[in-house]
């Protein structure tokens, strides 16, 4: 061993990734413990129960909306986007933490992923199905939402290549195929030991038949690893491309406050930045609820809020260039636009989303405040809030100021709206809820190796 | 430790890998196949009508003009059709007993239409207009296929998007000189069915439709507004 690599082990040390005296046993023996042995706690079923209150109202929404159309929101021209958009853009940046954790992180040998990629690839799976369904209610007619894919059709049309929206349709649906795969395969090793260590018949059978046959020999792991490895060099591009091609839906369109080459970067920053916020909303509650602080360490809380704290920084960039660029430009509706962002109707709203975003972020730049758990889970729903207003800035705002005066209105989201914004809240959690249930929340295999290379760092340094 | 599943479980599982592809092409391949169909489209399919009323007779037997009952085809979206009044102009003096015929004696005496079944019936979203077509040199066989030789009525088209696109992305394939369009009888040039236009004698369709669509200044109109306004 070299003397960098026993630096590094010094700090590993100093800071450990899990917690040390961890072993191969007992790491199985508490994540899978949480679903095979431990009853449901009544704090889960509390929760799980509210969450599927909400994905109730969610259907109840979905049912209205198919009955009486997209009138019962409050959108009209020249808002025609409102909640809708607002919301897919959120809940699909979410999902960008989650990918950048299991796949981008996994190319880059960053071993600190692997007690978190879990849960926040499930974390982004469920939100791109939460982002997925509101472009498709957004249409009016979602049962005819297969227009959007190009086949074969007796009407000899295909959609319109030339629109950022169909672009969308693949990114997404191609993100959410990559995503469910690659957690997929991550899963296998696990719902095999699901398996073996599963007293019942019926979920003996139920993991057994999710295992596929794992029987953990050397071909298996060979291709396994194989698997993940091309999975991973297939969803590391969709951490760039997917938002990238979500904020076309917005440059290519010549609305003043959209039409501006800096928003692939500045949406993908985004993105990152409101997913590891995410990320850290669910996992301080689950590792303190489920006593998981000697795998989800100080060290990941750490290394996530620095995440968060980089991408807050270049998405404040990304602010001050916009608005620079709105000035310097010397056009008057590009002015006029960032004007009234400041001055407007709506500009408590913004001047909100600069505190929440901008701001109050930059507490992250102190140590003891990264390390303070109850100042983070604070902080990173504020940063949730923050983003999702950043979203409605930009949509309901630029769209309510457009190059005609006599079509200028105010956005009012009606309570459907409200409710199906809290409804894809109940879907989510609802997932969530039953995924930490059922599934093992943080990847068993991964921490065993995990803990086999601490231990073996260990022994040669001393 | 026992096995939980027999190992006949790993037949079934490369089956259904296999098997997955397979039905899904499958699938995707008969939705298609009904989606064309007589069944779901009516093409070729005759409709019940109040009296069983003969196209091949009067357009093809006795050479009755389309115009004679279809009277606005020429300047109107819709081509018409006939009241009963028109029916009794002949019907008056000929078959003036026919048993077949009662319904439109009764309509004519009680002064109530006959209620005819829509063959051709185009959704409400689209708008199509007959002047435009018979005026630029689309004859009526084109799209409602050889009425001359219908003994009763049924659509030679399948109505679909791509059944109009077909000739609206190349309308040479199909135009025929002005005067030919009200003839049911009319073929396409071909070498033993000569088509003459100014003087000249073409044998293939594609020569005389091109020289006719510049000639008749025929646009291949694609635009979604051009149908659906």
């Amino acid at each position: 061993m070299n003397s960098e690599d026993s630096q590094k082990t010094a700090v590993v040390e100093a800071d450990p990734i899990i917690q040390p005296g961890l072993t191969l046993g007992s790491v199985t023996d508490k994540i899978s413990s949480i679903v095979l042995t431990k009853p449901a706690t009544p704090g889960w079923v509390f929760g799980f129960l509210v969450a599927f209150g909400l994905l109730m109202l969610l259907n109840l929404v979905i049912t209205l909306l198919a009955i009486w159309g997209v009138g019962i929101w409050g959108i009209n021209i020249p808002i025609g986007w409102g909640f809708a958009i607002v919301n897919f853009v959120w809940w699909i940046g979410i999902g960008h933490a989650g990918t950048l954790i299991s796949a981008f992180l996994l190319l880059l040998h960053q071993k600190w992923r692997t007690s978190i990629n879990r849960f926040a690839e499930a974390m982004t799976i469920f939100a791109v199905m939460c982002a997925g369904m509101f472009p498709l209610l957004h249409m009016g007619r979602p049962w005819l939402f297969y227009y959007l894919m190009p086949y074969p059709n007796p009407m000899w049309l295909w959609p319109q290549f030339r629109s950022p929206l169909v672009w969308d349709v693949f990114a997404v649906s191609t993100y959410f195929t990559v995503s469910l795969l690659f957690w997929y395969v991550g899963l296998i090793p696990d719902l095999a030991t699901l398996r073996d260590r599963a007293k019942t018949t019926a979920k003996k059978v139920v993991y057994g038949f999710l295992s596929l046959g794992w029987r953990g020999s050397a071909v298996h792991w060979s291709r396994y690893e194989f698997a993940s490895i091309l999975l991973a060099g297939l969803a590391t591009p969709l951490v760039v491309s997917v938002h990238t091609v979500v904020s076309f839906d917005f440059t290519i369109a010549l609305v003043p406050g959209w039409h501006s080459t800096i928003f692939p970067p500045y949406f993908v920053a985004g993105a990152i930045y409101s997913g590891f916020a995410m990320v850290l909303t669910l996992a301080i509650p689950l590792r303190k609820y489920y006593h998981l602080e000697d795998l989800v360490t100080m060290r990941h809380l750490d290394i996530m809020a620095k995440v968060m704290l980089a991408t807050g920084v270049i998405v404040a960039y990304s602010y001050v260039a916009e608005t620079f660029m709105a000035f310097y430009s010397a056009n008057i509706f590009e002015r006029y636009q960032f004007m009234d962002r400041m001055t407007g109707k709506y500009a408590p709203l913004y001047w909100l989303l600069v505190a929440c975003n901008l701001v109050i972020p930059q507490a992250l730049w102190s140590r003891r405040v990264r390390r303070n758990v109850v100042l983070l889970f604070i902080i990173s729903l504020i940063i949730n809030i923050g983003m999702w207003l950043e979203r409605f800035v930009i949509v309901v705002v630029s769209l309510h100021r457009d190059f005609t005066p006599s079509i200028w209105s105010m956005y009012y989201p009606t309570h459907w709206d409200w409710a199906t914004f809290a409804g894809t809240f109940g879907l989510f959690f609802t997932l969530f809820y039953l995924f930490i249930r059922f599934l093992p929340m943080i990847s068993i295999v991964e921490v065993r190796s995990l803990v086999h290379q601490t231990s073996a760092d260990k022994t040669m340094h001393s | 430790m026992a096995q939980i599943f027999h190992r006949s479980t790993n037949f079934i599982a490369r089956l259904t890998i296999f098997g997955g592809g397979i039905f899904i092409i499958l699938l995707s391949f008969a939705l298609y196949e009904i989606a064309l169909s007589p069944w779901y489209t009516d093409q070729n399919v005759t409709r019940q009508q109040p009296v069983p009323f003969s196209h091949r007779h009067h357009a093809g037997e006795l050479g009755i003009d389309c115009r004679y009952c279809h009277t606005s085809v020429e300047n109107s979206s819709f081509a018409g059709l006939p009241p009963t009044q028109t029916c009794m102009t002949c019907h008056s003096q000929i078959w003036t007993n026919a048993a077949m015929l009662e319904p439109v004696r009764a309509s004519y005496r009680d002064n109530v239409s006959l209620s005819w079944t829509r063959v051709n019936a185009l959704p409400d979203f689209v708008y199509f207009d007959h002047s435009i077509h018979v005026s630029k040199g689309i004859g009526c066989t084109t799209c409602h296929g050889p009425i001359a030789s219908m003994p009763l009525t049924y659509r030679a088209g399948t109505l679909y998007m791509s059944w109009c696109l077909e000739c609206h992305r190349d309308p040479a394939k199909y135009v025929r000189p002005k005067g030919e369009e009200f003839n049911p009888f009319y073929q396409p040039p071909s070498r033993e069915t000569p088509v003459s236009f100014e003087g000249k004698e073409y044998t293939d369709q594609m020569v005389l439709g091109r020289h006719l669509v510049s000639e008749y200044k025929i646009q291949s109109l694609q635009y979604c507004d051009t149908c659906h306004r």
